[in-house]
């Protein structure tokens, strides 16, 4: 192709040797080429230095350094063998499972196995790299740039068979097969669209509700412990569910189980705290949303939708830890820092017959972050 | 009560059953009484001489914060120097006190656990003057915290209780984090199962409280043994770089493991020696 490979070394005639390396698509100087065009001499100010001289390495000039070398390499590859045993070995040595061997805290198994075969692989790369440094031929090269395009005849010919096709065809002449073909191709377009269908059905205003409903009662997380009011104590927190997600069915399954449970998990879920009633500037519709400076408000931010429970139970200031959104619960989830838009829902509470903490409502707001329909 | 008992009895049995049964009962209770009131008239004594040793100390070590009373101290800004102690129980001077967090060095963001300074009597001394102001959760029975005989299930349980509750403060791994303004939750290794106990019941300085009848005793005391496993849990993976999550793994990442690519691409390109008397080939 257009590469030459030096015979000898470039430093002795530079000038001869370029000469035979041009390619021939670029044997014919033109005169509006730029001046770094290696053949032409005229037009270059500054003469092309050529390549420095070749300077041998001291493994090529000394057959002992030569030797040492071919040992270093070979070291590095046997090292490499060594490593990979190790790794057979700790394979079989080193316990996994219920009793895993420990070695000064560690999994011993995990990183004598990461460790080995690690080594092993580097010391090869390392001893392949070392080889091509010492060893390997030294010769330096030239590789001349080529143009990236066809020559003019290939294009030509590529463009007289694309028309002849046009013509044979007569795509042109017939406009009657050419716009039913160009209706079918469309109309087939049909095919993949449609069953985009499957995705899912639309979400409606599935957003904007949760399975909170009036009478509704409060449990604790995890262990569905319905709560009543002097439970709680000034300051406490209490990570929260609706009831419903520990109800069960006449047979014993429960009412809401699988993807569905955790969809509604979701968005259902609360923290309630506590505070002194004087901490607490309620808004104007919200005097009776809580129950003796019980408030309870919804556990999903409103920037992305992180369950948030970081609770300063002296500042009554509620974290996010993902983006550090700061909501002030004595004053109505109001956003105080951070990049929160809205304020956190509160779901509306107070106690039912037998003195548990109940919802009086769903929450008046769509819980968690801003979406498109909600403006 | 004699009559009426010897009325009722006198149409059945003889007039003396009914007089035997109460002469019977009044030397039944008249015997426990002696049995039990001495006792307990002792411990009255050695509680209220403990009392008294609590407020003595209490007045040499707290009271400049929190008042000679436990009354707390106002600012002139209005805000607490110290707060009123009544009604925080046996339970939190022992958390407070027993960490070194009491008494605190200096004002600032958040008391910092430390070298205890009490001794374990002083600590209780202490605490029984403070719950002597007001009822508040007492120091917790060893029972309550001991995981000695925990189930495996119930390590499992205290899992989900500790994701649900305490790893938004706490890190997923107990390994503490940051809250607004210098303040922090602290890690949770080298806490003993009694301070952990006691920090739920009584909600130490940000941490909200979780009183035992939302989250119940057995359920915190799963909790503590899910944080235990935790803590003696080896690491399988070799360094956990403090548990912190993303950030110092891909601190670490960029540094020495792309550092370690960057100087061996720095080896590969670097030019060899050349030997300067070279022969020409």
């Amino acid at each position: 192709m257009s590469t030459t490979p030096h015979d000898g070394p470039t430093g002795t005639s530079p000038e001869s040797s370029r000469e035979n390396d041009l390619p021939a698509a670029m044997e014919r100087p033109r005169a509006d080429a730029p001046a770094v065009h290696p053949g032409d001499t005229m037009a270059d100010p500054l003469a092309d230095p050529g390549l420095p001289a070749h300077q041998p390495r001291p493994t090529d000039v000394d057959p002992r350094l030569e030797r040492r070398a071919e040992r270093q390499v070979a070291t590095l590859f046997g090292l490499s063998s060594v490593f990979a045993v190790l790794f057979v070995i700790s394979y079989f040595v080193f316990n996994i499972g219920p009793k895993p061997t420990i070695i000064a805290g560690y999994g011993a198994a995990n990183i004598a196995l990461g460790v080995c075969l690690g080594m092993a692989f580097l010391l090869i790369g390392v001893g392949a790299i070392q080889w091509a440094r010492k060893l390997m031929s030294d010769v330096e090269m030239v590789e001349m740039r080529h143009p990236a395009a066809s020559s003019d005849e290939d294009r030509e010919a590529a463009i007289s068979s694309v028309m002849a096709g046009i013509d044979d065809s007569g795509i042109a002449r017939r406009p009657l097969i050419r716009n039913s073909l160009l209706g079918a191709l469309g109309t087939a377009a049909l095919a993949p669209l449609i069953v985009l269908r499957d995705l899912g059905p639309v979400p409606g205003d599935k957003l904007a509700h949760t399975v909170w409903k009036k009478g509704m009662r409060l449990t604790n997380d995890v262990a569905g412990t319905p709560i009543k009011p002097e439970d709680m104590e000034i300051g406490q927190l209490v990570n929260g569910e609706p009831a419903i997600f520990y109800a069960k069915k006449a047979d014993g399954e429960p009412v809401i189980e699988g993807t569905e449970l955790n969809q509604a998990k979701a968005k259902a879920a609360i923290i309630i705290v506590r505070m002194r009633p004087e901490d607490i500037t309620p808004a104007k519709d919200r005097e009776d949303w809580g129950v003796a400076g019980i408030l309870c408000f919804s556990k999903i931010c409103t920037h992305v939708g992180c369950p948030i429970s970081l609770w300063e139970q002296q500042t009554h200031h509620l974290l996010c830890p993902c983006h550090q959104s700061t909501f002030d619960l004595g004053d109505n989830g109001k956003v105080i820092f951070g990049p929160a838009g809205r304020s956190l829902p509160q779901l509306p509470i107070t106690v039912d017959s037998e003195g548990y903490l109940v919802a009086q409502s769903d929450f008046t707001e769509p819980v968690g972050p801003s979406y498109w329909e909600r403006g | 009560m004699r009559l009426l008992s010897a009325r009722l009895s006198a149409k059945r049995r003889s007039p003396i059953a009914g007089l035997l049964v109460v002469l019977l009962g009044l030397l039944a209770v008249g015997g426990a009484y002696t049995l039990i009131s001495p006792a307990s008239a002792d411990t009255q004594q050695a509680d209220q001489s403990t009392v008294q040793e609590g407020h003595r100390l209490f007045l040499v070590g707290c009271s400049t914060c929190h008042g000679d009373n436990g009354q707390g101290v106002v600012t002139k800004r209005g805000t607490q120097y110290g707060p009123a102690l009544a009604g925080v129980g046996a339970a939190a001077v022992d958390f407070q006190v027993g960490t070194g967090r009491m008494p605190m060095a200096r004002p600032g963001a958040q008391a910092q656990k430390k070298k205890v300074l009490y001794s374990p009597s002083e600590i209780s001394a202490l605490a029984a003057y403070v719950a002597s102001l007001a009822p508040g959760p007492s120091v917790p029975a060893k029972e309550s915290y001991d995981t000695s005989n925990v189930k495996n299930s119930s390590v499992v349980r205290g899992g989900e209780f500790f994701r649900t509750n305490c790893t938004a403060c706490h890190n997923f791994a107990g390994a503490g984090g940051a809250l607004s303004r210098g303040k922090y939750a602290p890690a949770l290794d080298n806490v003993s199962n009694k301070h952990i106990y006691e920090a739920l019941v009584t909600g130490p300085q940000q941490m909200p409280v979780f009183s035992d009848e939302v989250l119940k005793p057995n359920e915190k005391r799963d909790i503590i043994a899910y944080i235990n496993s935790v803590r003696d849990q080896p690491n399988y993976g070799g360094s956990s770089l403090g548990s912190l999550g993303p950030v110092p793994e891909g601190l670490a990442n960029w540094v020495v493991g792309i550092g370690a690519l960057v100087a061996i691409a720095v080896w590969i390109a670097s030019h060899s020696v050349r030997a300067k008397k070279g022969a020409k080939a």
